[in-house]
């Protein structure tokens, strides 16, 4: 089999051609079009497994701001996004939050952690 | 009247870099003019991940990226005034500010402009067609989302496949919106491969090229956009017509840069960046006045805006130093391929970084630098999209101190 | 049932004049606006001409009207503090046609009593602008631009503040006659009153039915408009207009603002629906064409807004002929005063047609005149147009005129703070845009709008579900992102 992505690791989106089954020969997977090895680690991985982060809000009570952003600190397999998005909305913090505090760790044993990525003081 | 050797206009991740490469560099005497309540800028609604590959080897959100920079300026205690609005820049470089403390007025040795920039509307493309609510630029439908905790609508089209408005089909998929479509005029996306990618393909939403919104239907919400195919010229074709239910059109059409304060203080535009005409110090026409970031050209991406802007502070930092700098006679002229260069002009006798988009998509093509007929520098590339800013480093040895130098796009 | 000694049905220019005048006496009076604000139709949806009245046939209601308005404005806009400037006009002419036209419109002006008409050369056109196109003129110092949002909420705003009431969101759907009063029907319930005055613009028609008038013929005229940013405006100092055809009527045309914008259009075609402000591809690339020969500067990097408005004109169906304002008081149906087909130049027009109006229901019933009635109305001080010792004043007394929210007009939290506090209590986006200019410049409010409907939200103590654009069902938002759980 034959698949056409871009890669998303950086701004560059290389066009990459990605070779299963027969047509990779000796290989298992062939990735070609690729200009710096984490593109080939990239096609390697959505191949076998697809894995995003996302960056999302979550409400906080007596703040400066009424949401504080957060994110993963690691990739989650693509296909877990809406469960993990289900348990992001949930949660609730009390100002002051701090960028790099934990607000769910080890998300649905997922091996990530949902962080803030912003200070949000009291009002 | 307060004295001044630098006054930076907009506390986002340009004015914050230029700052604290000035302070690095041993100027003190700075003050950043922001107007919203915190540093940081148009970073702090970008939630998103995807800043500071470039520059700091790592993938961070928007707020943590402007935070870097905000915590180096806090530890450094360079002096900022948030909440406060610079109305006026005088030739002469006195600077006036508003607030509800009262007018501010300094008077600068130099002013570093990084205003950032803003989105095309409606308006400016003239979308005909009735005006209901529920018409809204992608930084604005960002900004009620991500800073005020407000839903803007549920079922969305999105005209224009720039960066924002491909960030926000996915934040608005992530938030129970359904965005039915990406549509973009232009028979290539305006935003990055990477964002197709992630933000429209991974939530199965369709992009179609060469395709408008030729009505906005609806009296008091958006009831229905319809969309039709266009021509070579951009002209939509009849019978292509088809109309789409939704009450939430987002705008993802362009980018421009913010000079009207620019303007006012006499600094000179180029028509075709919308920025100021700047030499490679990014001094622009009037002397000790300098740009970079949005204001001066539309960046695709945060790491670039910051080096600009550091890049910028040495050659302030060194006008300072020195009173003045280096002529810059040469110009910098560009074949129809280039939309437009940084700088557009140079000494020819310094090292400097050109950037340049090209005007529609190559493959396997080459950036080609010359000067009166001989080629001072080629770069090749697999491709060439006019999402993506080129950025070529230039060394001094290789030019020569007279002559324009003419960038052209060969394939 | 509420009951009012006179009802106005209609909250544009006519109906706030009417108001206006109306205040004047001692009543009760109240307007009904099916909208949520005043000048959501027609009257926001034009030139902003202060029109001198040369093109209107002699005797007419329209040209005794128009000069009589022009003639007062200056006036009227000290009284009630809306921005005015007579800037003149110039009607441009190429060839003997036009010449002849121009020579015909200055007679016709001049039996209406329009003052001070000249032809002039180029050489004197190029002096009173230079990016004029056009090789004579004729020159009317007597027209003026002013904003006529402002001015229709200036009058609602007088009107108000002398006893009137608004309601608002309150469209009249039936009028039905008992004990000898009146009966308005509507969504919010039933009204009664004595007197009825029809001032319900493009629906003025149906109203006229409701209250046993015919429902005259009226024939809309549609124009679009593009509005150029205020780097255009300071190549136009003055209105400059093409000669007008045979019949009086004007192509596209390039107009300043008052405020420093340029509004170029309209052009002119016919429509069957009464609120057909949709804006479209091929009249904006008509007026594209037509603008540029008119004005130079008529370029796409100015353009931040279009817009769309009908003249709804009376019509003789049998011959097509284009009639006269009608402002009628029939015995048969007593105790109303019907106006039907008032178009352009309804805004110069407003007040003279609202005297005409009043003083048919103050013969008749006697009014005595009310007291407290004060014709000064005080506007919202703008920020940008203070002096730098004037911005330090008023910063040192309101903090809130030093925070810039519209960063394209320079419009402070102090003005819109007035603005959403309204003597009309209007509280949508458009609302506050048409009473400060936030959100109306280049960036059209991409900068603005996010903290407008925030301060709305905070001051008025409603949902954000709640904040409208300008109509009823025109939500902003469909809830919040995060609900506290």
């Amino acid at each position: 089999m034959v698949r056409a992505m871009t890669c998303i690791m950086c701004p560059m989106g290389c066009d990459l051609t990605v070779k299963t089954g027969a047509d990779a020969g000796a290989e298992k997977i062939l990735v070609t079009g690729n200009t710096c090895p984490k593109g080939k680690e990239y096609a390697v991985q959505e191949m076998t497994d697809p894995q995003r982060n996302i960056a999302t809000s979550v409400l906080v009570k007596g703040g400066e701001l009424p949401l504080v952003s957060v994110r993963l600190d690691h990739m989650i397999p693509k296909n877990r996004i809406f469960d993990v998005m289900a348990e992001i909305r949930k949660q609730s913090l009390e100002a002051p939050v701090f960028a790099g505090q934990v607000v769910i760790e080890n998300v649905l044993g997922l091996g990530a952690n949902v962080i803030v990525t912003k200070h949000v003081r009291k009002a | 009247m307060r004295q001044t050797d630098v006054v930076i206009i907009g506390g986002g991740p340009a004015g914050l870099a230029a700052a604290v490469r000035l302070w690095e560099k041993g100027i003190r005497d700075i003050l950043i003019l922001e107007r919203e309540h915190f540093l940081g800028g148009i970073l702090r609604q970008c939630i998103h991940d995807g800043f500071g590959l470039t520059r700091f080897g790592e993938t961070l959100s928007g707020p943590e990226y402007a935070q870097r920079f905000i915590d180096e300026v806090l530890e450094k205690q360079i002096p900022y005034i948030t909440d406060t609005t610079v109305i006026q820049i005088s030739e002469d470089k006195v600077v006036t500010a508003s607030s509800c403390d009262g007018l501010l007025e300094v008077q600068a040795k130099t002013v570093i402009l990084t205003m950032g920039c803003r989105e095309r509307t409606r308006g400016a493309i003239s979308i005909p067609g009735q005006r209901p609510a529920g018409v809204y630029t992608a930084g604005v439908a960002q900004s009620y989302i991500n800073l005020q905790n407000k839903m803007v609508g549920k079922e969305v089209v999105i005209l224009g496949s720039g960066d924002i408005g491909m960030i926000m089909a996915r934040r608005m998929t992530l938030e129970g919106a359904h965005v039915q479509a990406v549509f973009e005029v232009q028979p290539y996306a305006s935003g990055l491969p990477r964002n197709i990618e992630q933000c429209l393909h991974d939530y199965g939403i369709p992009l179609y090229l060469s395709h408008t919104v030729t009505e906005i239907k609806g009296t008091g919400r958006l009831e229905a956009v319809v969309v039709s195919q266009v021509d070579d010229h951009m002209q939509p074709i009849p019978g292509t017509e088809k109309e789409y239910a939704c009450d939430t059109l987002i705008l993802s059409v362009g980018l421009i840069p913010e000079n009207e304060l620019s303007l006012g203080a006499g600094v000179v535009l180029d028509e075709r960046s919308k920025g100021a005409v700047v030499d490679e110090n990014h001094q622009t026409s009037v002397p000790g006045i300098f740009a970079a970031g949005n204001v001066l050209q539309v960046h695709d991406l945060v790491d670039f805006v910051s080096m600009e802007a550091e890049s910028l502070a040495d050659s302030a930092c060194r006008y300072l130093q020195e009173g003045s700098l280096p002529e810059c006679p040469l110009a910098v002229v560009t074949d129809g391929n280039v939309t437009h260069t940084i700088p557009q002009k140079i000494s020819g006798t310094e090292d400097f970084r050109l950037s340049l988009r090209v005007r529609k998509p190559v493959k396997k093509c080459t950036i080609r630098l010359s000067q009166n007929g001989q080629v001072v520098l080629e770069k090749k590339m697999p491709k060439a999209i006019p999402a993506e800013m080129i950025q070529i480093p230039v060394k001094a040895e290789k030019l020569s101190q007279t002559g324009d130098l003419e960038v052209s796009v060969l394939w | 049932m509420e009951g009012f000694d006179v009802a106005v049905i209609g909250a544009g220019v006519i109906g706030s004049a009417v108001a206006r005048e109306l205040s004047r006496y001692s009543i009760k009076a109240a307007v009904f606006e099916k909208e949520l604000d005043v000048a959501c139709g027609n009257s926001s949806r034009n030139t902003g001409m202060l029109h001198a009245g040369f093109t209107y046939k002699p005797g007419s209601l329209k040209a005794e009207c128009a000069v009589e308005g022009n003639q007062e404005f200056d006036q009227v806009a000290a009284e009630l503090d809306v921005p005015f400037k007579r800037t003149g006009k110039v009607v441009v002419g190429f060839d003997d046609h036009d010449m002849k036209n121009l020579l015909k419109f200055k007679e016709i002006g001049e039996k209406n009593g329009v003052r001070g008409m000249r032809i002039i050369n180029k050489e004197e056109l190029n002096q009173l602008d230079s990016s004029a196109g056009g090789e004579f003129a004729m020159y009317v110092p007597d027209s003026g631009i002013l904003d006529p949002m402002q001015y229709t909420i200036a009058l609602a705003e007088n009107a108000c503040q002398n006893g009137v009431e608004f309601h608002f969101d309150t469209r009249v759907d039936k009028i039905v006659r008992e004990d000898g009063q009146y009966v308005l029907k509507t969504a919010k319930g039933d009204f009664r009153t004595k007197w009825v005055i029809n001032c319900a613009g493009m629906y003025a028609p149906e109203i006229s039915e409701m209250l046993g008038y015919p429902n005259y013929p009226t024939r809309g005229f549609k124009g679009e408009y593009f509005v150029l940013d205020k780097k255009a405006g300071k190549f136009l100092n003055i209105p400059v207009y093409p000669a007008p055809n045979d019949k009086g009527g004007f192509s596209t045309h390039a107009t300043p603002t008052i405020d420093g914008n340029v509004l170029v259009g309209p052009d002119s075609y016919v429509t069957e629906d009464r609120e057909d402000y949709k804006v479209t591809k091929e009249h904006l690339d008509g007026l594209i064409m037509d603008g540029q020969k008119m004005f130079k500067h008529m370029k796409r990097e100015y353009f931040i807004r279009n817009f769309a408005g009908i003249r709804w004109k009376r019509y003789n169906p049998e011959t097509g002929e284009i009639l006269d304002f009608m402002l009628e008081s029939d015995e048969k149906n007593p105790n109303t005063v019907n106006l039907v087909g008032i178009e352009s130049p309804g805004i110069t027009c407003a007040l003279p047609l609202a005297r005409r109006a009043v003083k048919i229901v103050a013969e008749r019933d006697h009014l005595e005149a009310n007291p407290e009635f004060n014709p000064i109305r005080k506007g919202i001080r703008r920020f940008i147009e203070m002096s730098s010792e004037e911005k330090k004043a008023a910063i040192a007394e309101n903090p809130d005129y030093g925070e810039v929210v519209c960063r394209c007009e320079n419009v402070s939290r102090a003005e819109i703070l007035q603005a959403i506090h309204n003597p009309l209590g209007v509280h949508t986006v458009i609302g506050i845009k048409n009473r400060t200019r936030a959100t109306m410049g280049r960036c059209q409010g991409g900068y603005c709008e996010t903290r407008i409907t925030k301060m709305i939200e905070e001051e008025l103590g409603i949902a954000p579900e709640n904040v409208r654009y300008s109509k009823a069902d025109g939500y902003m938002f469909t809830g919040k992102v995060r609900e506290d759980v």
